[in-house]
C-alpha cells in the first residue's frame, strides 16, 4: 500500500480541499495509483444528490450553478462542483473559464470547484470526471452539481452519473431547435430556456413542448422558463430539483426498509 | 511512477485588484491553451485569497497574474505568500504588466519566479512554464 | 540564391494583421464614381466638422493627468490656474472608479495609483479649493460612478456659490465601453444604461454647457480591436444610447449634438486617417437615417483622440517618440477636435515631467511647423485614402449590421460578441508579433540588449494609510443617520424610474461615500460578472 496516497486520502476523507484536489489531478493524468484510490474509498458512504447541468456553450450553464449553489448554502448544505470543458483536438490544451461566474463561492468553507478539461474523451464525460465525482462525494458534500458543455452523441452518459439531469437551452442562432430535433432533450428531466426575456423564448418553449410530445417519457419531463442573471425563475427551478432530491431520499429510504 | 502519465500543465491565470486592462490576460490564456496547457481562466476583480484558494482547489502548477495599475507590490508578494501558507508552496508563480525595472528585486525576493513585461513573446512564456515547474 | 526582381517582401499586405488587404497601387478605378465629393461643414461631413478646419483655432491639445492625492492635485491646479489654465483633466483611481471606498479589501495597493482618490465630498471639496468652478472647465474621466462623482462636482459647486447651470466641462460616462474593453463597471448593462441615461437628462436640463457623455473607441481599440471594429463598435453603443435617450421620450436635437466622441490613433498613418473620416461619414447617416435628423449639430462628429498607449514599447522607449509622432499625425490630419499625446516611458510607469513636455512638444511642432494643419482633410482625394475609407465604413457596416440582428449593443455585450472578437483580434495580433509576420522595431526586430531605464515617477505608499485614516475620521465626525436614511433613499429611488441625479446629490451632502453609495446601488441593481469568451 502507498503511504503517500493513504494519507491524501485519509486527508480527503477528513475534508482536506489540497488532498482532495491532489487526487482529482492523478485520477485526471491516469495515474498508475488511480485504482489504489478508488478502492480506499468506501461506496458505502452517504452519498450527496447528484445535479447534472447541460446544454450548448454560452445557454448561461455556469451562471445557473452559481445561482443554485446560492440556494443550497442557504439551506446549509455544502456543495462540490466540476466544471467540464472541450480540450482542442489539436494541441491538447483547453481553456476552463466557467470558474468567472462562480466568484462568489470560492471562499466558502462549504463549497469545492474543479474544472476539468476532457482530454480526449471527446463529446461525453470521461473516466476521470466519474472518478472524481466520486472522489468529491466521498468528501462530505451533500450535493454535487456537475456542469458539461456541448452536447453530443455521448452525452447521454450524464445520466449515469447525475440523479437529476438539467438541460439549458437559449432562444436564437437555431442550435437549440437542431438540439431538440436531434431527440437529445430526452435524456433531460427539467428543460430550462435560459435568457427567456430574448426574443423568441416562447417559439422554442412551444417547439420544446410539441417535441415532448413524442417523447417515451413526456409526462415528467418539466420545461421551465428562466433569466438567470436576472434572478428570474431560478428559486423556482431550485424548488423543483429539490422536489426530485426529496423524492429520490424518500425512494432510497424505501428501499432500504 | 510518472512515466505512463499523462501530464497536462495546468495553469490559472487571474488579474487581482481593480484593474481591468485583460487583453494580457486573455492572450496569454489563449497562447497556453495553444501550447497544450490547460489554463484556468479566472478573469477580474479578485482579492489574492481567492486567487489562492482557487489555484489550491484547481490543483494548478503555476499562477499566473497580471496587473497593470501599479498595485503589484502590494498583490503579488501576498499571493505568494498565501499559497505558501496554504499548502501550495510549490506552485510556480509568473507575472506580468507593467512592472518597472526596479521592482523587479523585490518580486524575486517575494518568491515570483518569472517577471514578463509587454512584449515578450508567449512561447518564450510558455517554455518558462515547462521547463520550471515541480513535480508536486 | 535568385531572387525574382519583381518578388515582394510578403505575400500578401494588410493594414494591420486582421486588417484590409492593401493592393501595390490605386488608381482611379479603386474609387467609386463620383463617390463623396462633400466639402468640409457638408452632409456626411467626411472631410471636417468646421468650413475652416485648423485655419481658424487649433484642435485642443489636452493631457490627462492624476496624482495621487487631493491636497497634490489641488496644488497643481492651484498653479495651473494661477498660470491662466482654465481647463482641469481629473484621472481617478480605480476603486472611485469601480464603486469601492479606499478602505475596501479590494483597494489595497490601488489608492491613489491611477489618480486622485476621491472618496467623498469632502474630498471633491478639498479637490478643488481656491478654484472657483464657476470659473474652469473640468474633463472628468469616470464611467460606472459618474452618476455619483458629477453629483459631487455639482454639490461643491454649490458650495462655492456657483450656479450648477453655468457649469463646464465633461464625464465620459460611457458604460457600454466597460463591458467591452475596459472592465470598470459595477451594475450590469440594464441598471448602468438607466444611470448614464439618468445624467444625460439631467446635464440637458439643469447643466446646459455639460458634455454628458464621450463615446469611446479608445479603449476597445487598447483592447486589441482592428480599426474597423474600432469605429463598428463605438457607433453601435452610440446607436444604444441615442435610442435610450429616444426612449426616455427626449429629442433627438435636443441632446445629439452634445454627444462627443474619442478614438484611438495607431501608427497605421493611413488606415487612421481613412478611419477617422469614415467615422464621420458613418455617424451622419446614422443620426439622418436612423433617428431621422436633418440637424447638422446633431449629424457632426466630434471627437477626442488619444494616441494608443498599447502601441509604446518598453523596449528603447525613445522609439515611443517617433510612433506618438506618426499617431498624432493621423489624428490631426483626420481632423480631431482634440488630441491627448502620451509620453514615451509610459510602458514602464506613470510618465516622468520630461516625458510628458516631449508628448505636449510632439502636438505643438505638428500644428506649427508640419504644415499639415493649413488645410483641411490633406490627403482627400488620394485614391488610397478614399478607397480605405469606403472599405473601413463597408466593414464598419457589416459589424453594425450584425449587431443589429443580435438585437443592439445591449445584447452582443451580454452574449459576449464584441469581447470575443476584440480577443480573436488582439490574439492573431500577439502571433503575428511572435511569428516576426507583424514587425514591432525594438521588440521583434532591431533589438538591443542596452537598459534604457529612465527616472522613475512613483506614489509614495503612505497615501493608502492617509486616505483611509481621512475616510475613518470622516465617517466619525459626519451625521450617520442623516447618511443612513439619505442612503435608504437611493434604494427606494433606485428601485422606480425616476432620475437618480437629485437624490444622489442629496446623498453626497450627507457626506456618504461614493463606495457606500455603490452598495446601495449593488443591492438594488445587483452586480455584474464578465462573460467567459475565450
Amino acid at each position: 500500500m502507498n503511504q503517500k496516497i493513504k494519507i491524501l486520502v485519509d486527508r480527503m476523507l477528513s475534508g482536506d480541499k489540497p488532498s482532495l484536489a491532489r487526487l482529482i489531478s492523478l485520477i485526471e493524468r491516469e495515474s498508475p495509483e488511480v485504482p489504489e484510490i478508488m478502492e480506499l474509498v468506501s461506496p458505502s458512504q452517504l452519498q450527496p444528490y447528484r445535479v447534472g447541468i447541460t446544454g450548448l456553450a454560452g445557454a448561461g450553464k455556469s451562471t445557473l450553478v452559481n445561482k443554485l449553489t446560492s440556494f443550497y448554502r442557504k439551506q446549509n448544505l455544502t456543495v462540490g462542483i466540476i466544471a467540464v470543458d472541450p480540450s482542442s483536438v489539436i494541441t491538447g490544451g483547453a481553456v476552463l473559464g466557467d470558474r468567472i461566474r462562480m466568484q462568489q463561492h470560492y471562499l466558502d468553507e462549504g463549497v469545492f470547484i474543479r474544472s476539468m478539461a476532457t482530454r480526449g474523451c471527446y463529446g461525453g464525460l470521461c473516466k476521470a470526471v466519474e472518478d472524481a465525482a466520486k472522489l468529491i462525494s466521498v468528501s462530505g458534500k451533500d450535493i454535487l452539481i456537475i456542469e458539461t458543455t456541448g452536447i453530443g452523441q455521448t452525452e447521454t452518459e450524464i445520466t449515469k452519473v447525475a440523479d437529476v439531469v438539467v438541460m439549458v437551452l437559449t432562444p436564437g442562432f437555431g442550435d437549440s431547435i437542431q438540439l431538440m430535433k436531434a431527440g437529445i432533450i430526452e435524456i433531460a428531466d427539467i428543460i430550462v430556456v435560459n435568457k427567456a426575456d430574448i426574443e423568441g423564448a416562447d417559439i422554442l418553449v412551444n417547439e420544446i413542448r410539441n417535441e415532448l410530445k413524442y417523447s417515451t417519457r413526456k409526462k415528467d419531463q418539466l420545461v421551465m422558463m428562466v433569466q438567470a442573471s436576472n434572478d428570474i425563475g431560478v428559486a423556482e427551478l431550485f424548488e423543483e430539483i429539490e422536489k426530485k432530491r426529496l423524492e429520490n431520499n424518500l425512494e432510497e429510504r424505501i428501499l432500504k426498509c | 511512477m510518472g512515466s505512463t502519465e499523462l501530464k497536462t500543465i495546468r495553469v490559472l491565470i487571474a488579474k487581482p485588484g481593480l484593474d481591468g486592462h485583460d487583453r494580457g490576460a486573455k492572450v496569454i490564456a489563449r497562447g497556453l491553451k495553444d501550447a497544450g496547457m490547460e489554463v484556468i481562466y479566472l478573469g477580474l476583480r479578485l482579492t489574492p485569497e481567492q486567487i489562492v484558494e482557487a489555484a489550491i482547489q484547481e490543483d494548478v502548477d503555476a499562477v499566473g497574474l497580471s496587473s497593470l495599475s501599479g498595485a503589484h507590490l502590494a498583490l503579488f508578494p501576498k499571493i505568494v505568500e498565501l499559497l505558501r501558507s496554504k499548502g501550495g508552496e510549490k506552485i510556480l508563480v509568473v507575472v506580468g504588466g507593467i512592472i518597472p525595472k526596479k521592482d523587479f528585486a523585490v518580486l524575486k525576493e517575494a518568491g515570483v519566479s518569472g517577471i514578463f513585461g509587454p512584449g515578450t513573446p508567449i512561447p518564450e512564456i510558455a517554455k518558462f512554464i515547462q521547463e520550471n515547474i515541480q513535480e508536486k | 540564391m535568385t531572387q525574382d526582381k519583381n518578388a515582394e517582401r510578403k505575400k500578401e499586405f494588410r493594414t494591420t494583421v486582421d486588417g484590409t488587404v492593401v493592393k501595390q497601387v490605386y488608381t482611379a478605378a479603386d474609387v467609386a464614381q463620383p463617390g463623396d465629393t462633400s466639402l468640409p461643414a457638408e452632409f456626411p461631413f467626411t472631410r471636417h466638422v468646421q468650413g475652416n478646419g485648423y485655419r481658424g483655432r487649433f484642435w485642443t491639445m489636452r493631457q490627462y493627468a492624476g496624482f495621487a492625492t487631493v491636497e497634490e492635485t489641488n496644488k497643481r491646479y492651484k498653479y495651473l490656474y494661477g498660470q491662466g489654465s482654465t481647463g482641469f483633466s481629473v484621472a481617478f483611481h480605480l476603486p472611485t472608479q469601480e464603486g469601492y471606498d479606499s478602505d475596501h479589501t479590494l483597494s489595497a495597493g490601488e489608492v491613489g495609483k491611477t489618480g486622485v482618490a476621491i472618496d467623498s465630498l469632502k474630498d471633491m471639496e478639498q479637490l478643488w479649493d481656491g478654484i472657483p468652478l464657476s470659473d474652469v472647465s473640468t474633463s472628468m474621466t469616470i464611467n460606472a460612478t459618474a452618476s455619483i462623482i458629477l453629483a459631487m462636482y455639482i454639490a461643491a459647486a454649490e458650495k462655492q456659490g456657483a450656479d450648477p447651470s453655468k457649469l463646464k466641462g465633461t464625464v465620459q460616462n460611457d458604460i457600454l465601453k466597460e463591458y467591452v474593453a475596459r472592465n470598470t463597471y459595477i451594475f450590469g448593462p440594464g441598471p448602468s444604461m438607466r444611470l448614464v441615461t439618468d445624467v444625460i437628462g439631467y446635464c440637458a436640463e439643469k447643466l446646459p454647457e455639460w458634455n454628458s457623455i464621450s463615446i469611446s473607441g479608445y479603449h476597445i481599440r487598447e483592447a486589441g480591436s482592428t480599426a474597423i471594429q474600432e469605429v463598428a463598435f463605438t457607433m453601435a453603443n452610440g446607436i444604444a444610447y441615442v435610442q435610450a435617450m429616444l426612449d426616455r421620450g427626449m429629442k433627438i436635437d435636443s441632446f445629439a449634438p452634445r454627444l462627443s466622441f474619442f478614438f484611438a490613433a495607431n501608427t497605421n498613418l493611413i488606415e487612421e486617417v481613412a478611419k477617422f473620416r469614415a467615422a464621420r461619414r458613418i455617424w451622419a447617416n446614422i443620426i439622418k437615417d436612423r433617428f431621422g435628423s436633418n440637424n447638422p449639430r446633431s449629424q457632426m462628429l466630434r471627437f477626442h483622440v488619444q494616441t494608443d498607449g498599447f502601441t509604446l514599447t518598453e523596449q528603447q522607449p525613445l522609439n515611443n517618440i517617433m510612433r506618438v509622432t506618426i499617431q498624432s499625425l493621423a489624428a490631426v490630419m483626420g481632423g480631431c477636435q482634440s488630441l491627448h499625446t502620451n509620453s514615451y516611458d509610459e510602458a514602464l510607469q506613470l510618465p516622468t515631467e520630461q516625458a510628458v513636455q516631449v508628448a505636449l512638444r510632439t502636438q505643438q511642432i505638428i500644428a506649427e511647423e508640419s504644415g499639415v494643419a493649413d488645410t483641411i482633410d490633406p490627403l482627400g482625394g488620394s485614391y488610397y485614402m478614399e478607397n480605405l475609407t469606403n472599405q473601413i465604413e463597408k466593414g464598419a457596416k457589416k459589424y453594425i449590421e450584425k449587431i443589429d440582428e443580435m438585437g443592439g449593443a445591449l445584447e452582443a455585450i451580454r452574449k459576449g460578441y464584441m469581447q470575443a472578437e476584440i480577443a480573436r483580434s488582439a490574439y492573431d495580433y500577439q502571433k503575428a508579433v511572435d511569428s516576426g509576420e507583424q514587425i514591432v522595431v525594438g521588440v521583434n526586430k532591431y533589438t538591443s540588449k542596452t537598459a534604457d531605464e529612465t527616472t522613475i515617477f512613483e506614489v509614495d505608499p503612505a497615501v493608502e494609510k492617509k486616505q483611509t485614516e481621512r475616510l475613518r475620521i470622516l465617517r466619525q465626525e459626519r451625521d450617520n443617520l442623516k447618511v443612513k436614511s439619505a442612503l435608504e433613499k437611493v434604494k427606494k429611488v433606485a428601485a422606480t424610474n425616476e432620475n437618480m441625479m437629485p437624490v444622489l446629490i442629496e446623498a453626497v451632502k450627507t457626506y456618504a461615500t461614493q463606495g457606500e453609495i455603490s452598495n446601495a446601488l449593488r443591492e438594488v441593481f445587483g452586480e455584474y460578472r464578465e462573460p467567459s469568451i475565450l
